[in-house]
C-alpha cells in the first residue's frame, strides 16, 4: 500500500499521469487490482470506474496477475508470411508458459519474432521457438 | 586496435548481435555499438574500415578478422541496396552511434533547428510549407497546413505529439529512427515546437518497443540543455493498435480510454487537454531538420507529383532482402519487390504485397507498375498508409488473410462507432462462411413472421459475397477513423484480386 501511495507521489505534477501510474503499478505488482483501483481513483479525483475503464480498455494492464510465464509471439501480417502459423500449429502446450499474441513487434523482415521480458527473439523456427518456451518452463 | 561497428537496435540484438559483439571484444577488438544501416537480412551485420561484414555468428570472427570470411559483402556504402537509395531522414544510419551527441553534431545534427532559430516561426513554417513535407503517418497531409493552423490558434498552451505508435505490421522505420537516431526526432520536435509557438512535446511509443522507449528516454535527458525552453517527455502507450489514431492517442496521453474522437474539432485547434496540439508521425518530424538544413527547395525537388521528397519504405514479410530502403517516391512498386527486395525469401513466386499494414490493400503482381505515390495508390483502391511492404508468396490463402483483416479490426476497435464494433465482427463470421461454402438459411429469428423484413430465402455463395461487399461499404463511409473505414481495403482487394480463394469457379 505504501509503495502504491509511493508510485501515484512520483507521477504528482504530470499532465494525465493515469497510464505512467498503472504502468508503474502493472510492473511492480504484476496486475491492477481493485485495491489499486480505489485507491488511484482516490488520489487522482477520479470515479472508480472511470479508472477501470481505462485499466480493462487497455490490453497491458492486467485485474489478476498472470502465474504463468509469458511468451509474446508475434503473430501479425509479416509474420504470417514467413510462416508464424504453422510454427503456432506445432507448439506443444506448457502448463507454465503462456503464449500470447502480439500484433508486431517491429522487426517485420526477420520474422517470425518473440518477446520474452524485454528480450527480443528473431528468426524463429520450430526448434527455437520449441526451446525458448521450453527455457521458460 | 580493430574497431568493430555492430548494430544494438531491436533487430540486430534479435538476430544476435550482443554474442558476436562480445566475441570480437575477446579477440581483442574494440567494438563501437551504432545505429542499423537496414540491411536486415544481413543482421548482425558488422563494419571494419567500412567494410561489411554479415550475417554472422560468434563463430565467424576468427575468419572475418583473418580477412578470410566468405560472408564478406564489401564497402557497405557501395551495396547495391545502399547505393541505390536517397538517405535523407536515415543519412546517419549506420553510422553514428545512436546515444552519441557527440556523434550527432559531427554528422550534420543540430543543424535544422539552429537555422530555424535564426529565421524564426513563420520562416520556419514556410520552409515546411515549401518542402510539400505531408504526413507520413498514412494519411499524407501537409505538414505545413497543419502547422499554419497551431501557430494561428489563440491559446495560451500549445502542444507537439509525436506519433510513434507504429502498430503497422510490416513498418519499422519509427522504430529505427528512435533507435538509431533519437536526437534527430528530438531536434524535429524542438523545431515544430519553436515555429508553432508551443514549449512542451510527448512522444508516444508504444509499449511493444522497450528498445526504443529507452533509447528515447536517455537521449531526451541527454539534449534537454540543447533542446531548451522546449521540453520533451516520452510517454508509453499501453498495448492498443487504435491509439495509433491521432485522437485516440491524444485521449491516451490524457489518461483516458483510447476512444477515437469526432473530427471536428481538429486537433490542430482542440488537440491535448483541449489546446491547439501538432500531432505528427515520427518520419514527417524526423524528416523537418534535414529540411531546414538542406532548404525546402532540395526537398521537394525529389519526388514525384504531389508526394515530394523521400520516403523511407519497409520491405518485410516473405521478402530476400528485407530491410529499410529510402528513396524519392515515384519508384513502382515491382521494383521494389522484385528488384530491391530480390522477390520471395522462400523463392517462390509472389502472390500479393500488402502496402500500408494490417489496413492496408493487398497488391497482385499485375499491379507492380503502380508508381509509389500517395494519389496513384488512392486511385488504384489502395493506400501506401506508413509505407510498409508485405511479401506474401503462392502458399498464402488470401480469404484467410481477408478474415485476419476483419478479426484484427475486431479486437483492436475502441468501441466507440458501430460500423467498426459490429461490424467486424459480422465480417468475421461472413467470411467463415464464404470459407466454409455453406450458405445461410433464415435463423429462428429471422424465420418469426413478425420479422417482416427479414430476409426469409436462403443465401447463396454470391449472396453472401455480395453482403460481404455492402458491408465493406458501410464500414469505410460510416466508420469514425481509418480503423473501421480501412479494414475494408485489404478485404476488398483480397476479394477483387483473388476470388478463386472465396469460392469463385
Amino acid at each position: 500500500m505504501e509503495r502504491l501511495n509511493q508510485i501515484i507521489a512520483s507521477h504528482a505534477g504530470r499532465e494525465g499521469p493515469l497510464l505512467p501510474i498503472l504502468h508503474d503499478v502493472q510492473a511492480e505488482y504484476g496486475h491492477v487490482s481493485e485495491e489499486a483501483i480505489r485507491t488511484i481513483a482516490g488520489a487522482l479525483n477520479l470515479s472508480r470506474a472511470d479508472v477501470h475503464g481505462v485499466v480493462s480498455f487497455y490490453h497491458d494492464f492486467h485485474e489478476a496477475a498472470e502465474a504463468r510465464a509469458v511468451l509474446k509471439l508475434c503473430r501479425a501480417e509479416a509474420c504470417q508470411a514467413r510462416g508464424v502459423e504453422a510454427l503456432v500449429a506445432g507448439l506443444r502446450d506448457n502448463p507454465r508458459v503462456k503464449v500470447e499474441a502480439v500484433y508486431c513487434l517491429g522487426l517485420c523482415s526477420v520474422g517470425p519474432n518473440a518477446m520474452v521480458g524485454g528480450k527480443v527473439h528473431a528468426r524463429l523456427d520450430a526448434a527455437k521457438l520449441g526451446a525458448l518456451v521450453e527455457a521458460l518452463a | 586496435m580493430t574497431v568493430v561497428r555492430i548494430s544494438d537496435d531491436a533487430l540486430a540484438l534479435a538476430c544476435g548481435a550482443d554474442d558476436v559483439a562480445s566475441a570480437f571484444e575477446a579477440a581483442g577488438c574494440t567494438v563501437e555499438r551504432v545505429s542499423s544501416w537496414g540491411m536486415h537480412w544481413l543482421e548482425p551485420l558488422v563494419e571494419i574500415g567500412g567494410q561489411g561484414f554479415g550475417p554472422l555468428d560468434r563463430n565467424d570472427v576468427t575468419a572475418v578478422l583473418a580477412g578470410a570470411s566468405a560472408k564478406a559483402i564489401g564497402r557497405i556504402e557501395d551495396h547495391p541496396f545502399i547505393a541505390k537509395q536517397q538517405r535523407f531522414t536515415f543519412a546517419r544510419a549506420g553510422k553514428t552511434r545512436p546515444l552519441s551527441l557527440e556523434d550527432y553534431a559531427a554528422h550534420g545534427g543540430w543543424q535544422g533547428l539552429a537555422r530555424a532559430r535564426e529565421i524564426g516561426g513563420a520562416a520556419t513554417i514556410a520552409q515546411v510549407t515549401e518542402s510539400g513535407l505531408r504526413g507520413r503517418g498514412g494519411a499524407g497531409f501537409p505538414a505545413g497546413i497543419k502547422w499554419t493552423t497551431v501557430a494561428n490558434a489563440a491559446a495560451d498552451q500549445k502542444y507537439i505529439v509525436c506519433n510513434a505508435d507504429e502498430g503497422d505490421s510490416a513498418t519499422f522505420a519509427d522504430r529505427m529512427v528512435m533507435e538509431g537516431d533519437p536526437f534527430m526526432l528530438i531536434e524535429g520536435m524542438a523545431i515544430a515546437a519553436l515555429a508553432v509557438g508551443a514549449h512542451h512535446g510527448y512522444v508516444y511509443i508504444r509499449s511493444e518497443y522497450p528498445h526504443a522507449i529507452a533509447k528515447m528516454e536517455a537521449a531526451v535527458r541527454a539534449s534537454a540543455h540543447i533542446v531548451a525552453p522546449f521540453v520533451a517527455e516520452v510517454r508509453v502507450g499501453a498495448g492498443a493498435y487504435v491509439c495509433g489514431e491521432e485522437t485516440s492517442l491524444l485521449n491516451s496521453l490524457e489518461g483516458k480510454r483510447g476512444e477515437v474522437r469526432a473530427k471536428p474539432p481538429l486537433p490542430a485547434l482542440e488537440g491535448l487537454f483541449g489546446k491547439p496540439t501538432v500531432v505528427n508521425n515520427v518520419l514527417t518530424l524526423a524528416a523537418v531538420p534535414w529540411i531546414m538544413a538542406n532548404g525546402a527547395a532540395a526537398y521537394a525537388q525529389v519526388g514525384f507529383g504531389r508526394s515530394k521528397g523521400t520516403m523511407p519504405i519497409q520491405l518485410a514479410g516473405n521478402v530476400k532482402f528485407g530491410g529499410l530502403f529510402e528513396v524519392g517516391f515515384g519508384v513502382t512498386l515491382g521494383e521494389l519487390v522484385m528488384t530491391v527486395g530480390g522477390g520471395t525469401a522462400s523463392g517462390r513466386p509472389v502472390r500479393a504485397v500488402q502496402v500500408g499494414g494490417p489496413l492496408g490493400a493487398y497488391h497482385p503482381p499485375a499491379e507492380f507498375h503502380l508508381p509509389f505515390d500517395y494519389e496513384a495508390f488512392a486511385a488504384n483502391d489502395g493506400l501506401i498508409g506508413h509505407a510498409g511492404l508485405t511479401v506474401f508468396d503462392d502458399s498464402a490463402d488470401m480469404s484467410a488473410q481477408a478474415r485476419f483483416a476483419m478479426n484484427f479490426c475486431a479486437v483492436e476497435s475502441c468501441g466507440k462507432c458501430t460500423p467498426c464494433r459490429i461490424g467486424s465482427t459480422r465480417g468475421v463470421e461472413l467470411i467463415d462462411r464464404i470459407r466454409a461454402r455453406s450458405g445461410r438459411a433464415a435463423d429462428k429469428v429471422e424465420a418469426l413472421p413478425q420479422m417482416h423484413n427479414a430476409r426469409k430465402a436462403e443465401r447463396t455463395l454470391g449472396d453472401e459475397i455480395t453482403l460481404l461487399e455492402d458491408l465493406c461499404e458501410t464500414m469505410k463511409f460510416g466508420s469514425l477513423c481509418a480503423l473501421g473505414g480501412f479494414t475494408p481495403y485489404p478485404v476488398l482487394s483480397a476479394l477483387r484480386h483473388w476470388p478463386e480463394d472465396f469460392g469463385a469457379q
